[in-house]
């Protein structure tokens, strides 16, 4: 350690040593790299996204829009399907997550309770699906077999129990409701379901924020169930529909008579900054107040179980 | 129930059976609370479990899983027989091992990084920063990989022109597309992944570090002296249960970063299981080569899951 140490006054601000401090900036560095790294290409999305096609094409674009242009926006917004199937993503994720919390969250609170008769066997069976499944053609099979082909109900019901999640709220429960209060509740007089939905529910909002998000999250982006299960392009949520445009590159344009090859392209482009725009960017901006939520969640889910 | 209280062995049993009866019946709100998850738990987890069946039949969807005939291995013989056997299993591995090396080493080296951060508002956003990539939906992010790529009028390509140099077409390469999977998963993940280390080294006991002060420490021995050993067995947890997902590579991502070219270097068991069971409709093959993926899976887990309880005492279960 340096000398400035024993001097009091100094000693908070420069209690580095040269090598210390070589460290830090060394550190601050990497990170602000980092940061640069993280940020401009989402920066240069955006930017992309508000300018001139052959600007972004021919690379004229790299820190602010160039001829500012809605053109692939407009594109974009004349496709009603875009519109659709944002619509289906907001109603799949918001009854998607209600269901999923209204089947994880009590089933988590009952396999926390030490006095389940079968506990350890019921437990059994929640886990092991995490470690085997009958895999792609047996679940497309059984869920084609219960009718739920080209069915809206298939992003909801099918895959809402979460294995994973329902370990994260039973931790959840033993760890922060004692069991002193379910005996001071039975002594009032309360049956299990007064004392889980008028006690443990309302003290287990933290829990719920964090399994819900990450619920919400995960059928915002899901796409996979909806290519296999649903051809019904009405019921399409928005990632399938971003699929066409980003990857396959399906010309949703349409009606381009007299068009050149090389202005459809550029406009095909520009509808792949404008739709990542508009598909990332509410999600980009809530985040950053959700943020604490997450960061429980990873605790919580570090808990062995 | 105490034992000494029980002289006469039929009282005795009489009244457990009435305890048992007690119990169980205060275990039936329980079952309530239980029962929607189990039902569909049941349906769509446990019955396409029993149809991993087909896996050892012909099947044929008329005569359905009770009533196709039976042919043994004949299904896994046929996949490793086939040409595509040695390139999926290739590529899994290849993909799965090196992100595992980037992987695993990487979000420590950064958990440690941000928490030698004395800046707290720095620290801050850099945290938020670093986590926003990992919000991105894998759709966006294999948008974004194939738009900054794209040879003519990528982002990546205009940067090249810049200095005179051409972009590669990147993604019609077969040789590049674990480096394209692995460090674009870095990109977006490396932050979120630090989350957990960041965690467990916050709660590491301060006087640890007084005390290596006053021995007059520097950062980096404090580093290798306190950190690293406090964090291993987190660690350790982490780099059991990837491996136990050895080969669930990000199934998605690959799926949608394939094209004809790259598809040499591209194609994994997944994307294989995929192929022939929905879109060339061989049911009985694809439930074969998928359960062959699954078996592995569980070999690797409990192997590694064996290890690291010999040698580091740290393990799942």
């Amino acid at each position: 350690m340096s000398n400035s140490s024993q001097h009091p006054a100094r000693a908070k601000r420069v209690k580095l040593s040269g090598r210390d401090f070589a460290f830090q900036v060394f550190i601050y560095v990497v990170a602000a790299l980092m940061i640069l790294a993280i940020i401009y290409p989402l920066w240069f999305i955006i930017i992309a996204s508000f300018s001139n096609p052959s600007d972004v094409a021919n690379g004229r674009v790299w820190l602010w829009p160039e001829h500012l242009d809605l053109k692939g926006y407009q594109a974009l917004f004349k496709q009603t399907i875009i519109w659709r199937s944002y619509g289906n993503t907001i109603l799949y994720t918001a009854l998607g997550t209600l269901f999923g919390l209204a089947v994880n969250i009590p089933a988590g609170y009952a396999l926390s309770r030490q006095d389940l008769v079968g506990r350890k066997w019921i437990n059994a069976l929640y886990v092991i699906p995490m470690f085997i499944s009958g895999g792609l053609v047996p679940i497309y099979l059984t869920v084609k077999g219960v009718g739920l082909l080209n069915s809206f109900w298939v992003m909801i019901i099918p895959f809402a129990v979460s294995p994973y999640n329902i370990i994260v709220a039973r931790t959840f429960f033993q760890s922060s409701i004692p069991d002193s209060l379910w005996e001071a509740a039975q002594l009032d007089g309360a049956s299990t379901f007064k004392y889980f939905f008028k006690i443990v529910l309302p003290l287990s909002k933290a829990v719920m924020a964090v399994l819900g998000l990450w619920t919400a999250v995960g059928i915002w982006n899901q796409w996979f169930n909806a290519l296999i299960y649903l051809q019904n392009e009405n019921l399409q949520p928005l990632q399938l529909i971003l699929r066409r445009i980003l990857i396959t590159n399906q010309q949703v344009a349409g009606n381009t008579t007299g068009q050149l090859a090389a202005e459809l392209q550029q406009l095909s482009d520009m509808m792949k900054y404008a739709s990542i725009v508009i598909s990332t960017l509410p999600i980009m901006c809530v985040y950053p107040f959700l943020q604490k939520y997450f960061n429980q969640g990873v605790m919580l889910g570090s808990v062995k179980g | 129930m105490n034992v000494q209280e029980a002289p006469l062995p039929e009282a005795a049993a009489a009244r457990r059976k009435r305890q048992r009866r007690r119990d169980l019946k205060k275990s039936l709100p329980l079952y309530v609370l239980l029962l929607p998850s189990a039902v569909l738990l049941l349906v769509f987890a446990y019955i396409p479990m029993y149809g991993l069946v087909m896996a050892f039949q012909n099947y044929s969807p008329a005569l359905g899983v009770f009533h196709s005939p039976w042919v043994g291995f004949q299904n896994f013989m046929q996949f490793f027989r086939s040409y595509q056997f040695p390139i999926t299993l290739k590529n899994t591995l290849v993909i799965s091992v090196y992100s595992l090396l980037v992987n695993t080493p990487l979000p420590v080296a950064l958990a440690i990084l941000t928490n030698q951060m004395r800046r707290v508002g720095f620290k801050k956003v850099f945290q938020v920063i670093s986590y926003l990539p990992h919000f991105i939906s894998t759709m966006v992010m294999c948008g974004m990989i194939l738009i900054f790529l794209s040879p003519q009028s990528g982002m990546i390509a205009n940067l090249f022109h810049l200095f005179g140099a051409k972009l590669p077409d990147i993604m019609s390469d077969a040789g590049a597309f674990a480096h394209v999977y692995v460090w674009t998963d870095v990109w977006q993940n490396l932050g979120w992944n630090s989350i957990i280390y960041i965690a467990a080294l916050s709660a590491i006991d301060p006087t640890y570090y007084e005390a290596a002060t006053m021995d007059g420490a520097t950062a980096w021995q404090k580093i290798r002296a306190i950190d690293i050993p406090m964090i291993m067995p987190t660690v350790m947890i982490i780099l059991i249960m990837s491996v136990g997902n050895l080969l669930n590579v990000g199934f998605e991502k690959v799926l949608l970063l394939q094209n004809p070219l790259n598809l040499q270097g591209s194609e994994i068991i997944s994307t294989y299981v995929y192929k022939i069971g929905l879109q060339n409709f061989q049911y009985s093959l694809s439930t074969a080569i998928g359960l062959f993926n699954t078996v592995i899976n569980v070999i690797l887990l409990l192997g590694v899951n064996w290890i690291s309880k010999k040698t580091t005492d740290t393990s799942l279960f």
